[in-house]
């Protein structure tokens, strides 16, 4: 099967390309070339991307799959072509089996690529260690607590530790037990005003200072996940920058909004971490344009009753998979950023901490490829949306940019 | 951004909060409020304002007395009350928020009175009445979490402005646990507006929101400081649950350092008043000799909460 994406712009941000009114040829899956036709190309489909922008598929760094099949389908429409699941699913998963089903159910439906994270610790209690082997075997690609926290740090050390011996990569979401627990927004001048408890920067600081200081003392590679506050980001660059095996990401809409979104309590601003102050969206803001954090969707469906409440009792988290790249591209118009900049943050980047060949257009790579029209104008409507999440602080917002076709391993998966 | 509390015209109605309410509408509130005073010292304590209107108090969180008051002042408009404690019905039951005022709605009530442990709930509630298309019924929160109790700010303006006259030479202290307190937050939004030019608040760290200084509040720890030269002094409850956390050590160590004594009282001016919104602890924030002093002025508080909620209400359902 040859297929031949024509006349767009092809921008592939690992390897630098950028050209315009190029073709992409993908042969039997894999890329083929960019620009000239391989000898002997001859295309069997041709998909015209004439004012559209042709790239690697979007590697989401976390989204939750509350249906997996609406979901994928909600990803690929998104231009997503591989997700990182969080574990944190009903029942979590912490058993090989649990793994092994999602691998298979995933492959069987053959929209995005699903990429599981095992629960490190049975149940995500934090308490005992779960299979971690067993569930690297069953395609599980790294540990996470998902958005809980081990509170034991004699227990985080021992997960570290008995993970650094496999080589297995750890996902933590920075936050303090004890400081978050009974807080809902960040604590500010918005809290304060509004009366909503407070979750103090600090419980994110404390919480990387803690397990950075474990990646010195075991070696272990970890990603930190979702961060969003400035100083949150000014530690995790500086362990990278003392050489420790320390990767972060940040969720689109903390990108996008501050504690101030919460306006009048509304429910769809309430987030895990919460949003923080302008300050802190700028300092997450730069390490996302300096190539230092991934940005992923955060994609987290709830049901609308669960958002139908005051807003210390709604469920934090907003849809994502359909919106990631068209709030990144706002992001980087808002910003300045370059689109093949911008991108790189939802591809390479991200490729990058799962240590996978993918997220990039280089001949040979497996042909998962997002084309869209990046002058597109959409309404968010929940109606629009596949994902059974319809949950966004976007709705009735118009959105910018619109997947025209997404392809993973050189089949087209969306359109349908 | 949208004020849910404003209609289209800039009239109050919904009475969520003391922010973002312009200053002409507090001044007609207590306009109000002071013409309804007089209904009280009659002998037939009615207007028929609210004549054939069904008021429902939905109380999520227990309480007598902001209860009582509304179902007096309601009352005296000629409205029907409904009392609902939810705590012990529908919530119980598992029926969501919104299904409880549905249900209400279809009954044909006019004006729901809420108060409600989560901050915000009020919000939620007229946000829905409003996509339900309901412009005819009203909301008055009663008390949301740590967030609002507008009545009782503005009773308490009614107060400051009986016993002071002018907003505008004034120094109001609130002395206490101002971080979990909608009184103070209301307090604040309220003073600020209506242009009193130093509001203070004096307490310990662990009792004050952050950044209250961006709400235009000056920050006192020692009392003695920050009570001095002060026209208004209102204390704040201090629930006893505070002790069971690292807040605060113990009621005897609070009270030395932010109960008010007639020692400290002396400190602000000679013709300050003491208020607070109740129910008071004796010996905790407030000795009893100032409690039963001449300065206190705690019991006309609730006298003219009563003509503030009716102002309230009479505005709201009127509008």
């Amino acid at each position: 099967m040859k297929i031949e994406i024509g006349n767009g712009r092809v921008i592939d941000p690992k390897n630098g390309v950028d050209r315009s009114n190029a073709s992409l040829y993908i042969t039997d899956g894999s890329v083929a070339g960019i620009g000239e036709a391989p000898p002997g190309f001859v295309a069997d489909q041709r998909i015209d991307a004439t004012g559209c922008v042709v790239c690697p598929g979007l590697i989401d760094l976390g989204a939750r799959l509350s249906s997996i099949e609406a979901e994928l389908a909600a990803a690929v429409a998104g231009g997503v072509t591989s997700v990182v699941v969080p574990p944190d699913a009903d029942p979590p998963l912490d058993e090989p089996e649990l793994a092994d089903r999602l691998v298979h159910r995933a492959a069987d439906i053959g929209k995005a690529r699903v990429l599981p994270l095992g629960a490190l610790t049975l149940g995500l209690q934090g308490e005992r260690l779960a299979e971690l082997a067993g569930l690297k075997k069953a395609g599980c690609v790294a540990f996470s607590q998902a958005g809980k926290t081990v509170v034991d740090t004699e227990a985080l050390l021992r997960a570290m530790e008995y993970a650094a011996t496999f080589g297995f990569a750890v996902w933590l979401q920075p936050q303090d037990h004890w400081l978050a627990r009974n807080g809902i927004a960040h604590e500010g001048e918005v809290a304060s005003r509004l009366g909503l408890a407070g979750i103090p920067v600090a419980a994110e600081t404390i919480a990387i200072a803690t397990i950075v200081q474990l990646v010195r003392d075991t070696g272990c590679r970890v990603h930190l996940t979702r961060l969003s506050s400035a100083p949150g980001v000014a530690l995790a660059a500086r362990a990278r920058e003392e050489g420790l095996p320390v990767t972060c990401d940040i969720g689109i809409h903390h990108l996008l909004m501050t504690d101030n979104d919460i306006g009048f309590f509304n429910p769809h601003a309430r987030f895990n971490p919460p949003l923080r102050s302008e300050g802190d969206r700028q300092a997450l803001s730069a390490a996302a344009a300096a190539g230092i954090a991934a940005i992923c969707s955060d994609h987290t469906p709830v049901g609308a009753d669960d958002k139908l409440l005051p807003f210390g009792e709604a469920k934090p988290g907003a849809t994502g998979l359909e919106v990631l790249l068209s709030l990144m591209l706002r992001w980087a118009e808002l910003t300045g950023v370059l689109l093949p900049a911008a991108l790189a943050c939802v591809t390479s980047v991200p490729a990058a901490v799962l240590g996978l060949p993918t997220g990039n257009l280089a001949v040979g790579a497996a042909a998962d490829v997002c084309v869209f029209d990046p002058a597109a104008v959409w309404q968010l409507t929940a109606a629009a949306l596949k994902s059974q999440g319809k949950n966004s602080p976007w709705l009735g917002c118009p959105m910018m940019g619109r997947v025209k076709a997404t392809l993973v391993g050189g089949r087209v998966v969306y359109p349908a | 951004m949208h004020n849910p509390q404003l209609n289209a015209n800039g009239e109050l109605t919904h009475l969520l909060s003391i922010e973002g309410l312009p200053r002409a509408i507090i001044t007609q509130i207590l306009d109000t409020a002071a013409s309804f005073m007089e209904v009280s010292a009659r002998d037939v304590k009615k207007v028929p304002l609210l004549r054939g209107k069904s008021v429902f108090n939905l109380f999520f969180e227990n309480s007598t007395r902001t209860r009582t008051t509304f179902e007096i002042a309601a009352k005296r408009l000629s409205a029907d009350v409904i009392n609902l404690d939810i705590n012990k019905s529908s919530a119980s039951k598992g029926e969501t928020l919104l299904d409880t005022i549905d249900n209400l709605c279809a009954m044909h009530a006019d004006l729901f009175v809420i108060r409600h442990a989560s901050s915000g709930a009020p919000y939620l509630i007229a946000e829905h009445l409003q996509r339900a298309g309901r412009d005819d019924i009203h909301v008055v929160n009663a008390g949301d979490g740590r967030h609002a109790h507008p009545t009782q700010g503005l009773l308490d303006m009614y107060t400051i402005r009986h016993y002071k006259k002018d907003f505008t030479q004034l120094r109001v202290a609130l002395v206490g646990d101002i971080l979990h307190s909608r009184v103070a937050r209301s307090d604040i939004h309220a003073l600020t507006t209506v242009g009193v030019p130093e509001v203070r608040a004096i307490g310990p760290e662990t009792l004050l929101p952050k950044h209250l200084d961006k709400l235009g509040v000056r920050v006192f720890h020692d009392m003695n400081e920050g009570l001095k030269d002060c026209d208004v002094v209102i204390m704040l409850r201090l629930q006893n649950e505070r002790m069971a956390g690292a807040l605060l050590p113990s009621a005897g160590e609070y009270f030395r350092h932010y109960g008010l004594t007639p020692q400290k009282l002396a400190l602000a001016r000679p013709d300050a008043i003491v208020m607070h919104p109740g129910p008071m602890n004796r010996g905790v924030e407030i000795h009893s000799e100032v409690a039963d002093g001449p300065q206190a002025v705690i019991l006309p508080q609730v006298t003219f909460g009563i003509a503030v909620r009716m102002a309230v209400m009479s505005i709201v359902a009127g509008n």
